[in-house]
């Protein structure tokens, strides 16, 4: 299990088509969840609306699995396609 | 310093529009201490170590696809060679049988897709429980579904055990008349040189010289290599080499975190991470188009051959820089069957059989997953397997030969077997082989190479 110290940080990828309220609607969810928001960024990738947030789950009052199905839902109600991964497949991917 | 949007991005495209994937989780399950001369015995005891770790495997595979986001598609079990554990029994065809089926049983009771290891090791010559076992295939794999078999029938060192090709070839067609459109042939491939540690099947086994238990990884990544090909239409290859090296880094090292993390939550050892390109038949997902987006009109044609020497090349560089612990067999797969661009070139006429073995003697695995006509007699098909071994032998590398003798078709005729198993036009073959080389059988003597001492 975690150590309770380490955080936790899990990068969320939100693409689709970029309108009013997709930041506010995912903060939302996470502040519910007691998920502290570290760093947000945004860009237009090859027509892609892309927005990344990293998030620190280790004080999360609820599991990954329950977050991602909250995100799913979110993701429905506003054509979004959003993932939920730990950083750390990222760094080992980007990171020599 | 924090990842980038641009890195997350590219990440996530690798899944969502390229198809990658962990293609599979396998354990391999050391069960030589489970033997003994009372079968019931035996089977209660391989029966409840399968169960009880492949739940296990599923679970933390469950786990760690939900927090790294990859897909993990396959969760496949290899075991000790069957032969080996079939040893202190009586040497029936029916005790063969029932362990097969109490393998498959196990594997379905734990959920998990394929379970590998019925097979022998018989480069040099057969036990007569490696001699059973052969006897035993046709009726152990035509009546279970998710167990797999391997042949290992030479090596560099040995040489071609010829007695056992030619054994071999008339096991096949019993098999295929077994099942329906000789599906079940799918589930055995026969090997020069076969890995202890392989993850994919048919061949996946675990090897003696294993640890008790070992986590092996196979990553699958045609859709996103093709993707960065495409995306370099006019570089020169060298360059293009280094862009599929980078590439093939990435989703390396992305295997090897999943892998080390699933054995860490199983308390076993990580083996290996194979980092064989496995193509699907979705679109997209296929070395042959690789081949295709590098230049060469159709796969088959010439410059197919150096354009898939260099692609492995590459994925090789990459993928031994991103982990220290590239094993299995790590090569080209190019199953006929299972790649969309590969059944093309078949159909075109780009790609014959011999094509195929030329690749083969470069990088490719084997002659994998293609279907000739039922009828086509075993001598031919021994030959067909000789030949495919020999390159192995001589190349020091693995080979190996997956089969389809289909009932009743004629060449140009298409067979579907559904899944990850796709379609196969069935290829023209010559009926006249070397009947009268086969029917010498004996030993193939192994190489010069083999002398490295």
């Amino acid at each position: 299990m975690a150590k309770k110290q380490a955080a936790q940080i899990c990068i969320m990828t939100v693409t689709g088509v970029d309108r009013v309220g997709i930041i506010a609607k995912l903060a939302t969810a996470m502040a519910r969840a007691n998920i502290n928001i570290v760093d947000v960024n945004q860009k237009i990738m090859e027509d892609y609306f892309v927005m990344t947030m990293a998030v620190d789950i280790t004080k999360a009052s609820i599991g990954m699995d329950r977050i991602k199905r909250q995100l799913d839902k979110i993701g429905k109600e506003m054509s979004l396609n959003i993932a939920f991964q730990d950083e750390n497949i990222f760094k080992v991917m980007h990171r020599v | 310093m924090r990842i980038s949007v641009e890195e997350v991005f590219e990440t996530v495209r690798m899944t969502l529009d390229h198809h990658f994937d962990i293609r599979t989780v396998t354990l391999g399950v050391n069960l030589k201490d489970c033997m003994d001369r009372n079968l019931t015995k035996f089977i209660r005891r391989i029966k409840h170590r399968i169960v009880e770790k492949g739940q296990l495997l599923n679970k933390f595979a469950d786990h760690t696809e939900e927090k790294y986001g990859i897909p993990i598609t396959n969760r496949r079990i290899s075991v000790t060679p069957a032969a080996l554990l079939l040893e202190p029994l009586p040497h029936t065809i029916s005790a063969a049988v029932r362990l097969a089926k109490a393998l498959d049983n196990a594997a379905k009771k734990a959920d998990i897709d394929f379970l590998g290891g019925f097979g022998a090791m018989v480069q040099k010559g057969m036990t007569a429980s490696d001699n059973n076992l052969i006897d035993a295939i046709p009726r152990a794999l035509s009546q279970t579904d998710r167990l797999c078999g391997f042949l290992n029938l030479a090596s560099t060192a040995a040489g071609i055990n010829m007695n056992a090709v030619v054994k071999f070839g008339h096991t096949v067609k019993d098999l295929a008349k077994r099942t329906k459109n000789g599906i079940g042939c799918a589930k055995i491939a026969v090997f020069a040189n076969i890995p202890e540690d392989n993850p994919f099947m048919a061949g996946a086994h675990h090897g003696i010289g294993e640890p008790d238990f070992s986590l092996n990884i196979g990553i699958s990544g045609p859709g996103v290599v093709r993707s960065v090909v495409v995306q370099n239409p006019d570089c020169d290859l060298t360059q293009l080499s280094e862009v599929i090296k980078a590439t093939v880094f990435k989703i390396t090292r992305a295997g090897e975190l999943i892998g080390r993390e699933i054995a860490a939550l199983m308390k076993v050892d990580f083996g290996i991470v194979d980092i064989s390109l496995a193509p699907t038949t979705l679109a997209g997902d296929s070395v042959a188009e690789i081949i295709e987006a590098m230049g060469v009109k159709s796969m088959g044609l010439p410059g197919s051959t150096a354009a898939l020497a260099l692609l492995i090349n590459a994925v090789k560089k990459g993928g031994a820089m991103a982990s220290g612990n590239v094993g299995g067999l790590s090569g080209t797969f190019i199953p006929v069957s299972e790649d969309a661009g590969m059944i093309r070139a078949v159909q075109a006429g780009t790609l014959s059989l011999e094509k195929l073995e030329a690749l083969t003697s470069v990088c490719s695995v084997g002659l994998d997953m293609f279907a000739v006509p039922g009828d086509t007699p075993a001598d031919v098909l021994s030959a067909i397997i000789a030949d495919e071994l020999s390159i192995g032998v001589v190349n020091n590398k693995t080979t190996s030969v997956r089969v389809i003798p289909v009932p009743g078709k004629k060449p140009g005729d298409i067979v579907h077997f559904g899944g990850l198993l796709g379609s196969a036009p069935v290829m023209k073959v010559s009926k006249a082989g070397a009947a009268k080389f086969i029917a010498r059988k004996g030993r193939i003597p192994s190489p010069v190479q083999a002398l490295r001492n």
